[in-house]
């Protein structure tokens, strides 16, 4: 469990009798930084219902057209020093921030009810984003922005901090509760050091835009929500821990850090063990563009390409030539190299207007990935025929397979569709752990699996990947989920023509689990390809019948944090690159 | 009371981008000036500058959409606007 302690400085450091406070949370990338904090301002809280103006309506008016302008020409500035797509995002927010449709409503609230200017806009933007959401498709996703757009209103009548990330010209460590998908597009990686947060898990948003970034975070850290901003601390990403009053050692450990790191961002293009076992490092993309940066950074072929970027932002399906000419990009950037290509997965998190149903009651166990073929047959048929004419003329080594299957049936059917298309090499992911169990059967008409550790966690512990009260629970370090891979590898073994078995979720990015996958008997790992450095490097230090002795340290643990700690022990090697 | 009709050039319709490029290009007009599709009464056209009444006008490439403006200079601001929407805003 995250804590708060109070620990006074040990005997070494002598004279120094102020005590260094500390907090812990779950730590998501390593790094270790010194930096004084910028908090995130507290989301921007609702006015009272009915909330009456006790002044004059004019003076209410007046005060609402100011802060109107005053939002509209902060995110005006923002605009222009901004690039590309953000930039289109922040002069779009800017117009709305000063539209007539949004700021009239507010005044005819003002003048008819007698409202305060801030609940007068509050309920001004709700109608408005209620019009958009109707509209559906684009226009519904605008209504997100008109009600960021009625907040920094709000906080602006009431001389509060804008939400979102604070705007700074020095480097500072972003303190907040969690980060939301939004922010990405307002977070520049040179001024933000780090990221801590009150909430959230491993999986969170926050992790998500971490690892991504290869910014050194830490989540559910609970009580970093009192610090203040300016306050000096010391963060270290791969133990969780947060120091304030920095002395000598946190200082020396960043600047270590800061070493250490520049030689863990190189990887030699070859996944092996000390005895030469070998190990595929690949990695997870989302587009031509992430594949391009993969292949710079030397990753052996794509281990999950996410098609979802073809999909999402739509409101209907794209025609075949759109999906051949996106998918080729990607293809292109692994000439014999292996690229497996991971069909649709929408519903739950990743809703698609055209194929998943908003209004089920727990779209995590509803109507996802594979299983919108049941619903709107017809869009992954065409998937395949646009993925196998993509593939026709590449060089690329090109698989498939399906996300969120359950039973031996479904692999058996998802084969089929591919060999209809002329597509080779099918398989299927394991995230549900009837997949799991069942991997062997399965594998007889499948020609691998690929462990999707994020969804097999969050289904075996039976806990959401967004829950900051859950964070204990929704990690791969739990000997269940460690279980579940052993007899996904096991099945494997029994089917008997040594099928691969890869993991393809956030584990494979730890060096640490990583070891302990591959003396599970995992064959590959795929991962952000800015963690391939890493995971190479302490992989190498290895032998193939060394990690198989530390996976069965992290196998018969009691607990998750009981596995880690003796896998962590087992591998001096990360204390020394400090992960 | 001025009228234009004109035909939406851009390729993505009057959304994002040129709707915000024409939004403020009326703004900075002293007119008022409205917008509806063809097949609507003057009754139903909306706010010009307001970028949230263009976007759920919904006008799509092709579709031709109505201006109406009153007042000293009316003809030469429609004039001028119409401009805008025979450009394909978001190739630029």
């Amino acid at each position: 469990m995250p804590t708060v302690s109070e620990q006074t400085k040990s005997t070494e450091a002598q004279s120094e009798p102020t005590s260094a406070r500390s907090y812990s949370g779950v730590g998501v990338t390593p790094g270790r930084i010194v930096g004084v904090i910028r908090k995130m301002p507290s989301p921007v809280s609702e006015p009272t219902v009915g909330e009456q103006l006790s002044g004059a309506p004019e003076d209410a008016v007046a005060a609402l057209r100011t802060a109107s302008k005053a939002v509209h020409s902060e995110l005006k500035n923002r605009a222009d020093g901004a690039k590309g797509a953000s930039k289109a995002v922040l002069e779009a927010t800017a117009l709305m921030a000063a539209d007539p449709l949004l700021i009239k409503g507010g005044i005819k609230l003002i003048n008819n009810s007698g409202l305060t200017p801030e609940r007068a806009i509050w309920e001004a933007g709700a109608s408005v984003a209620e019009m958009l959401h109707n509209l559906g498709g684009y226009m519904a996703e605008r209504a997100a922005d008109v009600l960021d757009v009625r907040a920094r209103i709000v906080a602006e009548l009431r001389g509060m901090p804008a939400p979102g990330i604070p705007l700074s010209d020095t480097p500072f460590i972003l303190v907040g509760e969690d980060l939301a998908p939004a922010d990405t597009a307002t977070l520049d990686p040179s001024i933000v050091l780090a990221l801590v947060t009150s909430s959230g898990g491993p999986q969170s948003h926050t992790a998500i835009i971490a690892r991504a970034l290869g910014l050194p975070a830490i989540v559910a850290a609970a009580g970093v929500e009192t610090l203040t901003d300016g306050t000096e601390i010391y963060v270290d990403g791969a133990a969780g821990t947060i120091t304030l009053n920095p002395g000598t050692t946190e200082r020396t450990a960043a600047e270590a850090w800061a070493t250490t790191s520049a030689i863990l961002s190189v990887f030699d293009g070859e996944g092996r063990l000390k005895d030469g076992h070998l190990v595929p490092l690949l990695a997870n993309v989302g587009g031509a563009k992430d594949a391009v940066k993969a292949a710079a950074a030397n990753a052996q072929g794509v281990g999950l390409l996410r098609t979802e970027f073809c999909f999402l932002g739509r409101d209907t399906e794209p025609t075949i030539d759109e999906q051949v000419e996106a998918y080729r990009g990607v293809f292109d950037a692994f000439p014999g190299k292996k690229v497996v290509v991971r069909t649709l997965d929408a519903g739950a998190d990743k809703p698609l207007p055209f194929l998943t149903d908003a209004s089920e009651p727990n779209p995590a166990l509803g109507v996802r990935g594979y299983r919108t073929d049941f619903t709107s047959p017809g869009v992954l048929e065409r998937q395949l025929q646009a993925i196998a004419l993509a593939a026709e003329g590449t060089e690329a080594l090109v698989w498939v397979m399906a996300p969120m299957i359950s039973t031996t049936d479904e692999a058996e059917h998802f084969a089929g569709m591919c060999a209809a298309a002329g597509l080779t090499i099918p398989g299927v992911m394991v995230e549900v752990p009837s997949a799991a169990i069942m991997s062997a059967s399965i594998l007889t008409h499948v020609e691998f699996v690929s462990l999707g550790t994020n969804d097999l966690t969050q289904y075996a512990m039976a806990a959401d990947r967004q829950l900051g009260p859950l964070a204990e629970l929704n990690t791969p370090w739990q000997p269940a989920v460690l279980q579940l891979i052993r007899l996904t590898a096991a099945g494997s073994e029994t089917e008997g023509h040594h099928k691969p078995v890869g993991v393809c979720g956030e584990a494979a990015a730890d060096p640490a689990l990583a070891v302990v996958l591959v003396g599970i008997g995992v064959t590959t790992l795929s991962m952000t390809a800015r963690s391939l450095s890493a995971v190479g490097a302490v992989l190498a230090s290895v032998t193939l019948a060394e990690a198989r002795d530390i996976a069965a340290l992290a196998l018969t643990a009691p607990t998750a944090t009981e596995a880690k700690a003796r896998v962590r022990a087992a591998l001096p090697i990360l204390a020394e690159l400090g992960l | 009371m001025s009228e234009r009709r004109v035909t939406i050039a851009s390729r993505v319709g009057l959304h994002a981008r040129p709707a915000g490029i024409f939004a403020e290009a009326v703004a900075e007009l002293p007119l008022e000036v409205t917008i509806a599709m063809e097949d609507e009464s003057a009754d139903d056209a909306m706010d010009a500058s307001s970028i949230l009444s263009l976007m759920s006008l919904g006008a799509a490439h092709g579709d031709v959409v109505v201006l109406r403006a009153e007042g000293d200079g009316a003809d030469e601001a429609l004039d001028a606007l119409v401009k805008i929407l025979e450009t394909d805003l978001d190739a630029e």
